[in-house]
């Protein structure tokens, strides 16, 4: 039975493909997928190197406070960080004393609301709060930054090479899609999936934040600062991952080598 | 059930002797998986995956049931908890990072073991049963996963329930109903959160109760071997303890040197950026796939892209996507050929390397691209070979094939012709 309906169902299968096949070779041929101009003019993100690369990158705290920085002047008018709690910032170096101001400092307060007079109200940030919502009432909506550069496909340096990436539409793309006009109110940016987005170039010159351990502020700078802050906050615990899987690999290699040699040990009358 | 020159449990103290008249579990283990389980002398590295798919199971339903204790399954919340085990959790970011890779370590070994399956033809007689329990733990491990990776709520998680539950929507005339009840909605929700979380929870002992009949019913026959040539003679095999044992230890050594290179290196290598998004139901990811180790199946869903005569493409892609694996059931009774192990098949061991392996890699490689061409005309084609080849080429082959002289025993194998071990053959009481 098998034998005989097994051949069957195969050719089946077969024939139903060949059919799929000769008509997707048949428009392929007759209308080619005509090329778009995110598919042309779409950029992967530039080569940006990260002190936390690599097997033994390292965060560096002292650029993560400058990253820190850029976010908390620039990004967190619109952008959000719910996942990160100021308690955390301890990690960038801070000290409690430290935390506790940028918590109270901090320009978005979280709300309250009283349940006997049903009274809705602020309060400042105490250190072991999330970040607070931030409210954004213009075009889009600005996505958490919490997650982004585990969000995206080479994170930090996409986000580096976004925020350095806005640019005037290029005419040749203009003369070769002349449909693909940046709408009013987008930005051009080949970095972006769609080429166009919402936020304006968030850091527009040199110098737009004065950093307190006196590096030069240049754009560069300051986007490379602020993707490696937003590495952190994606993933807090990168350092303490690496040193324990260093401790975990070099214990496996002696256990496993101490395995090879029970096993050689043992099988050496049967070889 | 087992050779006679099987040894036998001899309880050492007196509480053990007290434990073997009671309730004889150590005896059980010992004639499981210890000294008292002859095993084939000769068996090479590919027969360290079944020992290590066992320990992949255990490391999910540990790391599992952890991870459980944190996690919110609420579509609310289900997203910030995961977060939360990530953040705040001691330790919680590697219980997460080892669950995640250990689904995919625990597809890899499990695709191991089966190719090696494929080639040494382990499912022939008289091993069947093994074969069709191992095609069900294959089928229950699928479920699992996928429901698993809903779990986490990203967009990745939502989009894929979305599709995977709209293939039943293919289904003619009782289709939609299914999905509908399937997700207990009309789209996935907390409702269809809930019930996978439940799901996922008790698959996995499921498959802990089938591998149990896997195990059983490879006690009847023994394991096979390399050469395909039964166990004759003692000296044909060695206990699995601790001949086995120690030989599975060094494999393990080996497996989890790369799973954790993996899990603490590059612990999101494997999965999709999309799932770091939360789930929104308002916006669709411009390609939306499933995890890596879908991807050859996926890629056969995808090939349907024309109605065949009075059948919806999608309905195709879903047959032949269910029929690709639902064809490994039949393959004892497809392949034919009396010989087992591929080293002595010249004709099939040709398919098995020039045909099987490569079209695998390139449904692979499409089933992660885009559905643009040329990916889809290619899965199109490599689909038409995954189909003859179980269907068509095996059992052609079978028949026509002139198999290469057999060794006369595995020692024979081993350690060349001996005179004296042909005297001594008697039958194996198997």
């Amino acid at each position: 039975m098998v034998r005989l309906f097994g051949p069957l169902v195969g050719l089946f299968f077969a024939v139903a493909l060949l059919w799929s096949f000769g008509n997707g070779a048949y428009t392929a041929i007759k209308e080619p997928a005509a090329e778009t101009a995110e598919h042309a003019f779409h950029l992967l993100p530039k080569d940006i190197k990260f002190a936390s690369d690599g097997a033994f990158g390292k965060f560096d705290k002292a650029q993560l406070q400058r990253g820190f920085q850029v976010y908390k002047e620039v990004c967190s008018t619109c952008h959000s960080l719910k996942h990160v709690a100021f308690r955390d910032l301890a990690a960038l170096g801070y000290s409690e004393a430290e935390v506790k101001a940028i918590a109270k400092q901090w320009g978005a307060k979280q709300p309250t609301f009283d349940v006997k007079s049903g009274e809705r109200g602020e309060r400042d940030n105490i250190a072991s709060d999330h970040f607070p919502t931030v409210y954004y009432a213009g075009q889009g909506v600005p996505p958490d930054l919490s997650l982004i550069t585990k969000a995206r496909h080479d994170g930090g340096a996409y986000v580096a090479s976004l925020l350095t990436g806005y640019q005037e539409q290029p005419a040749e793309l203009l003369k070769k899609f002349p449909d693909a006009k940046t709408p009013d109110g987008l930005y051009y940016n080949p970095y972006f999936a769609n080429l166009n987005l919402s936020m304006p170039a968030p850091i527009a010159g040199d110098g737009q934040v004065t950093y307190s351990d006196g590096t030069k502020a240049t754009v560069d700078q300051m986007a490379t600062d602020v993707s490696a802050f937003l590495i952190w906050t994606a993933e807090p615990k990168l350092d303490k991952r690496k040193q324990t899987g260093w401790a975990v690999l070099g214990f496996l290699l002696v256990a496993t080598v101490l395995a090879y040699l029970a096993k050689k040990n043992i099988w050496a009358d049967k070889h | 059930m087992s050779y006679t020159w099987a040894q036998e449990y001899k309880p050492g103290n007196g509480l053990t002797q007290w434990l073997d008249e009671k309730l004889p579990l150590p005896r059980f283990v010992f004639n499981a998986v210890g000294a008292g389980y002859p095993v084939p002398r000769n068996l090479n590295y590919m027969w360290n995956f079944g020992v290590l798919a066992g320990f992949c199971l255990v490391l999910q339903i540990v790391t599992g049931v952890i991870l459980a204790m944190h996690y919110a399954a609420n579509a609310g919340v289900a997203f910030d908890s995961v977060e939360h085990i990530m953040r705040d959790v001691n330790w919680g970011w590697m219980m997460r990072y080892a669950h995640a890779n250990g689904a995919s370590a625990f597809f890899v070994v499990v695709y191991l073991h089966i190719f090696r399956g494929f080639f040494y033809s382990s499912y022939k007689a008289p091993r069947e049963m093994i074969w069709l329990l191992g095609v069900t733990i294959f089928l229950l491990m699928m479920a699992t996963a996928f429901m698993g990776y809903v779990l986490p709520w990203g967009q990745m998680s939502f989009w894929g329930a979305k599709v995977i539950t709209g293939l039943f929507g293919a289904i003619p005339l009782v289709g939609e109903p299914i999905q509908i009840w399937l997700l207990g909605g009309f789209a996935p929700d907390n409702a269809a959160l809930n019930r996978f979380f439940s799901l996922h929870f008790l698959l996995p002992f499921v498959i802990a109760g089938v591998i149990i009949l896997h195990i059983w019913a490879l006690h009847i026959p023994g394991s096979s071997n390399p050469t395909g040539v039964e166990v004759k003679t003692e000296s044909d095999t060695v206990p699995f303890h601790p001949y086995y044992t120690a030989k599975d230890g060094f494999g393990l050594g080996i497996f989890l040197l790369i799973y954790c290179a993996i899990l603490f290196f590059a612990p999101n290598a494997l999965g999709h950026p999309d799932n770091y998004i939360p789930a929104n139901p308002l916006s669709t990811p411009a390609h939306i796939v499933p995890e890596w180790y879908f991807y050859p199946f996926y890629a056969i869903l995808r090939a349907f892209t024309y109605d065949f005569f009075f059948i919806p493409a999608k309905l195709m892609g879903v047959l032949a996507m269910f029929g690709s694996i639902l064809v490994w059931f039949f393959l004892p009774w497809l392949d034919t050929s009396p010989v087992r192990s591929g080293h002595y098949r010249p004709l099939f061991r040709k398919f098995f390397w020039f045909g099987l392996i490569p079209t695998m890699a390139v449904l692979f490689y499409c089933g992660g691209a885009p559905a643009a061409e040329p990916y889809v005309m290619i899965s199109q084609l490599a689909s038409i070979y995954y189909f003859a080849h179980f269907l068509i080429i095996l059992p052609l082959v079978s028949s026509i094939e002139k198999p290469e002289p057999l060794p006369f025993s595995i020692t024979e194998g081993v350690l060349g012709k001996d005179e004296s071990a042909v005297l001594n053959a008697q039958p194996t009481a198997a």
